[in-house]
């Protein structure tokens, strides 16, 4: 087993927040300059940037872990980790079935799809940057029932997060993991194995915050294995 | 003012805990972030939220809340109800939106602030 160093909460340019550099190969580069391993993509409510950075990682041995992070009709932000693009695809069919409204590039700002190349190949419309009408159970069990892991995002802060929304951790809620934003916030004692990630919006975020886990290769279910504490793998201090 | 007479002026629908609508207001928060209530939202308070997560009910029997009214006819979730009457919280419903339900209450001498 080896120590591989992840940050698995990226965002690309397909966020409306998120800034236009954050493209297939800069945020490749960034990684690997970084140190990085692994990394996941979690664009607000739409994978359709993964297929893009899921090639550009494999041209340069980066593994990437396709993800959605997916707003709750509470404004809590759940990310959804998985192993096959085709599971998350089947998640973003339900989100978009869920989502409401049209963006606006003026007031959120425009949402590239791009390819491996970062060439820009259409744009969403849907309004990305607001909520599903999904709650938080139904999204965490809507991961699940696709095969992927479901993380609670940067629940040190405030904003859109789990806590800050709605007060505490809602019993029996079947998460996989919480993730905070600052090292110092991972000591804290949760209830549930703790990742840290950067939430990167901007190119020189990526790999701020990394987690880092003791597993046999960087693939997904290694990472749920390590979340799982099986078979020695586990989550390991930077 | 007791519940009751606050749930007859405001037009309220009880939802949940409807043995439990006696007791004295002793003021008003309105707030959807949770966190928000629990740090600052006080004993004996109306809580005035569109959030219908079962947390509500947790977050008012944790603060001994009077009750929740839920703004825009927003009907709380199954789970919300059976927490809350586990809870003997009231959950009320009012057609309004919080602005217009905020100032009615504010006329009826409920207040923020503490005396």
């Amino acid at each position: 087993m080896r120590k591989v160093r992840a940050d698995l909460h990226l965002h690309t340019c397909l966020s409306p927040c998120a800034d236009t550099q954050m493209q297939a190969t800069a945020i490749v580069e960034q990684a690997k300059k970084m140190g990085l391993d692994m990394i996941g993509i979690c664009d607000h409510n739409s994978a359709e940037n993964v297929t893009a950075l899921v090639k550009a990682g494999a041209r340069e041995s980066l593994a990437v872990i396709p993800g959605m992070e997916v707003t709750s009709s509470e404004e809590v932000h759940i990310l959804g980790l998985f192993d096959s693009e085709t599971d998350l695809m089947l998640l973003q069919d339900m989100v978009y079935e869920n989502l409401p409204g049209e963006n606006s590039d003026e007031a959120f700002g425009p949402q590239y799809v791009i390819d491996e190349w970062d060439r820009i190949i259409g744009t969403n419309s849907k309004l990305l940057i607001g909520a599903t009408l999904l709650t938080v159970e139904q999204i965490v069990d809507a991961i699940h029932e696709r095969g992927g892991l479901a993380i609670a995002p940067h629940v040190d802060r405030e904003r859109f997060s789990l806590i800050g929304q709605l007060g505490f951790i809602p019993k029996g809620l079947k998460l996989d993991a919480l993730e905070v934003s600052t090292p110092s916030a991972a000591s804290k004692k949760y209830d549930y194995p703790v990742i840290c990630s950067s939430d990167a919006h901007f190119l020189e975020d990526i790999g701020r915050n990394p987690s880092c886990f003791m597993v046999e290769e960087t693939s997904f279910h290694e990472i749920g294995k390590a979340l799982r504490q099986e078979l020695g793998r586990r989550v390991v201090s930077n | 003012m007791k519940l009751t007479e606050l749930i007859q002026k405001l037009n309220l629908s009880v939802r949940s805990a409807k043995g439990h609508l006696e007791r004295e207001i002793t003021g008003g928060y309105a707030s959807d972030l949770l966190s928000d209530v629990l740090a600052n939202c006080k004993e004996g308070n109306i809580w005035i939220t569109l959030q219908i997560h079962q947390n509500i009910a947790a977050v008012a029997s944790m603060k001994d809340l009077v009750g929740i009214i839920l703004v825009n006819g927003r009907e709380p979730e199954p789970e919300t109800i059976e927490k809350a009457e586990a809870e003997n919280i009231p959950v009320m419903v009012s057609e309004l939106p919080t602005f217009e339900l905020v100032g009615k209450l504010y006329n009826l001498g409920v207040s923020g602030l503490e005396e």
